[in-house]
């Protein structure tokens, strides 16, 4: 670790940025890399106690003095993080541009109220259609659109987020602009009642949270997750090389759906009350904003993202209406000082060293003699 | 039933050839940057909110109030003239403002267009809610987070008529000033020394660097001169509806983008193009469907322009020769 720093502070004498290739954590990761199976399980489980015993009041009083804790964890937080991991894996792992993640969460709050309240389905049936509409309107949002270039399926996806949302505004069958009120708790589980208590919907969330990490990690170190690599690094190379690059991108935009529609649908079940205004385009955003913060394709960064992002400003909650302008000013500030994120993803690093960062470098190619970006081709 | 539906045809198109103007102003900025940054500038859209802004605020100095005021012909260009060199001078300087705050630390770094994309999305944010605390409050003396009024100069009252469909004066005013505006920029990119330059860094950056043209000017350059087109759109935005509020940029901006989009982004004619279309296609189709409809259809038209024409009605390119 102090080697590491040693090494990254003479790197920034020369002029060049610390983050060329060293990072603080760098050390911790090298032992990760190869600890014993016992130490890894060890490390899971202590995670997991930690996970369970982080809405005790004592943690409470100083993570948010001013709102109930353990709603905090519920909402925004364990939401936020959920819609990270899933947003990571079209942004992060397939490198894809989606600004209209929204949507999906949409279209995974609105199963639960409409078929809970309508129909009088259960929670598990509706999560179940939930996670399968998510993917579905994710398939159906990709195919058409999926070959275009990245900026151009920024700008579908954000308009696919705002039809979404006007649509459920405009149909009077959902509730229109009034939204759907009395949306089913889950049944009962292990004894325990869902009703005013938060408590369970923590330990709900916290599941479908682990559920999620186990899911996207076995993903990524797939052929699954190779693919999207692949795509991501040079999709003319992949496809050259044989990958089904169309296949791949419209497998990680359903898979990153699905989240999405996974963490509405446990969110509304929670909310009891939804309207269309619950799902607007700065959310879509402001998760989009995590998973960048955190450092796209690395879990534990995006994690660590989605976390600051949604606690952040319920920590600063006596700044009242200054938070957002605050945030905002925090955005610009961190993308100036640690463009990749906080904890950018190694490997990705490594697979980049030559390359311009995934998604193509802005300006990189506009060598200037003081850019780094002139610096990184000839190292 | 057919004379009513003739009758609401030409009266949505003169008023989608109003707002495809507008749109075609702001999706001017958005291309341009695109064309040599590759980057979205999500953050335009607070340019052009800025100036809105700008022309209340000089409106109302100079009407003393938000009550109509009657001016002669002269007056009425003279007004205009006026908030639009304000709001120009304003926006562009604000775009070059966020350029160097927001972006140029970033691209001095090389990072990923995803960064600067969030680091467009914070300084929006930012923006968003400094106008909305305290700059439009202190200009107005009203609460930033209401609608703001601003007064009318130019009367909104018949000019002419085509078939059923009024043409008004303020109409007349927005199409000209949008086309002038248009062909201006279309000149100076195609024929200066300084549109060469722009031309020369979104064909190839590196060459041009070569060639001596200093990456950072033009660059510095391209913000001025979107940022100042956002500008003239607000001024006749304000003209036009007469209103305005901190959120007004989101919305437009949106918009503004699609229609950059569709008709080839890194286009300048395009955008002109793709600003009219989308204009033209919002209200008509909020004949049929009704106007609560109307930016779903903008974003399903988007959808299928782009599946028969990924790049867009035009295609792509500042300068026609990018491969």
């Amino acid at each position: 670790m102090k080697g590491n720093e040693e090494v990254a502070e003479k790197s920034s004498e020369n002029g060049k940025p610390a983050r060329a290739g060293f990072h603080p954590i760098d050390g911790l990761r090298d032992w990760w890399a190869v600890a014993p199976h016992w130490q890894r399980y060890g490390v899971y489980l202590a995670l997991i106690i930690g996970a369970l015993i982080l809405p005790a009041p004592a943690i409470g009083s100083f993570m948010s003095p001013e709102s109930d804790w353990t709603t905090v964890l519920i909402f925004p937080v364990g939401t936020y993080i959920l819609l990270a991991i899933g947003l990571n894996i079209v942004v992060g792992h397939a490198g894809m541009l989606d600004l209209g993640f929204v949507a999906f969460f949409a279209i995974g709050a609105y199963t639960l109220a409409v078929m809970g309240t309508k129909y009088g389905w259960s929670f598990w049936g509706s999560l179940v259609l939930g996670i399968f509409l998510a993917a579905m309107s994710g398939v159906i949002l990709g195919a058409p659109t999926l070959r275009l270039r990245g900026d151009y399926l920024a700008i579908v996806t954000l308009g696919f987020g705002e039809i979404v949302r006007i649509t459920a505004t405009n149909t009077d069958g959902i509730g229109g602009a009034r939204g759907i009120t009395n949306v089913p708790h889950p049944e009962p589980m292990f004894g325990t009642e869902f009703l005013l208590d938060p408590a369970p919907y923590y330990y709900l969330i916290v599941a479908a949270i682990v559920i999620a990490i186990v899911f996207s990690v076995r993903l990524h170190r797939s052929r699954v997750g190779r693919a999207w690599a692949a795509i991501r690094e040079d999709e003319d190379a992949a496809e050259l090389m044989g990958v089904p690059t169309f296949k791949f991108k419209l497998l990680a935009f359903a898979i990153g759906a699905m989240l999405g529609g996974m963490a509405g649908v446990v969110y509304a079940s929670k909310a009891v009350f939804i309207e269309p205004n619950n799902f607007p385009f700065i959310l879509s955003a402001t998760i989009l904003a995590a998973v960048v913060l955190g450092g796209a394709g690395n879990l534990p960064g995006v994690i660590l993202g989605a976390f600051l992002v949604a606690w952040l400003p319920e920590r600063f909650r006596f700044l009242s209406e200054y938070r957002i302008l605050i945030f905002g000013g925090v955005l610009v500030l961190m993308m100036a000082l640690r463009p990749e994120g906080l904890l950018p993803s190694r490997q990705r690093k490594a697979e980049l060293r030559e390359g311009t960062g995934g998604m193509g470098a802005m300006g990189a190619e506009v060598a200037g003699p003081d850019s780094e970006a002139s610096a990184e081709v000839t190292k | 039933m057919l004379q009513d539906l003739q009758a609401q045809f030409l009266g949505s198109t003169i008023g989608g050839l109003v707002a495809g103007s507008i749109y075609a102003l702001i999706a001017l900025g958005y291309t341009m940057v695109y064309g040599v940054l590759r980057l979205i500038n999500f953050a335009h859209s607070e340019i052009f909110m800025i100036g809105t802004i700008t022309s209340l605020f000089v409106l109302i100095s100079i009407a003393g109030g938000t009550a109509p005021i009657t001016l002669g012909v002269f007056g009425m260009i003279a007004v205009l003239l006026l908030i639009i060199i304000a709001s120009a001078a304003v926006s562009g300087g604000a775009a070059v403002l966020l350029e160097q705050v927001a972006y140029r630390p970033l691209r001095k770094k090389g990072a990923t267009r995803l960064a600067a994309l969030i680091s467009a999305i914070g300084a929006s944010l930012f923006l968003q809610e400094l106008f909305g605390l305290e700059i439009i409050e202190w200009i107005t003396g009203k609460s930033g987070r209401v609608q703001q009024n601003a007064p009318r100069f130019i009367p909104h009252d018949e000019l002419f008529h085509i078939g059923n469909g009024v043409v008004r004066t303020d109409h007349v005013f927005v199409i000209v000033g949008a086309v002038i505006m248009m062909i201006a920029l279309d000149q100076l990119v195609s024929r200066t020394r300084i549109g060469r330059g722009i031309r020369a860094t979104a064909q190839d950056p590196e060459a041009a660097v070569l060639m001596g043209v200093s990456i950072d000017k033009i660059v510095r350059l391209t913000f001025l001169l979107g940022g100042a087109m956002a500008g003239v759109a607000a001024a006749l935005y304000v003209m036009e509806y007469e209103n305005t509020d901190y959120r007004i940029g989101f919305l437009l901006g949106i918009k503004a983008f699609t229609a950059a989009v569709l008709g080839g982004i890194g286009n300048l004619r395009g955008a002109l193009l793709g600003g009219i279309v989308l204009g033209l296609v919002e209200n008509w189709s909020s004949i049929f469907f009704g106007s609560q409809w109307k930016d779903v259809t903008a974003f399903v038209v988007l959808v299928l322009v782009l599946m028969f024409r990924p790049t867009g009605i035009l295609g792509e390119s500042l300068q026609r020769a990018r491969a």
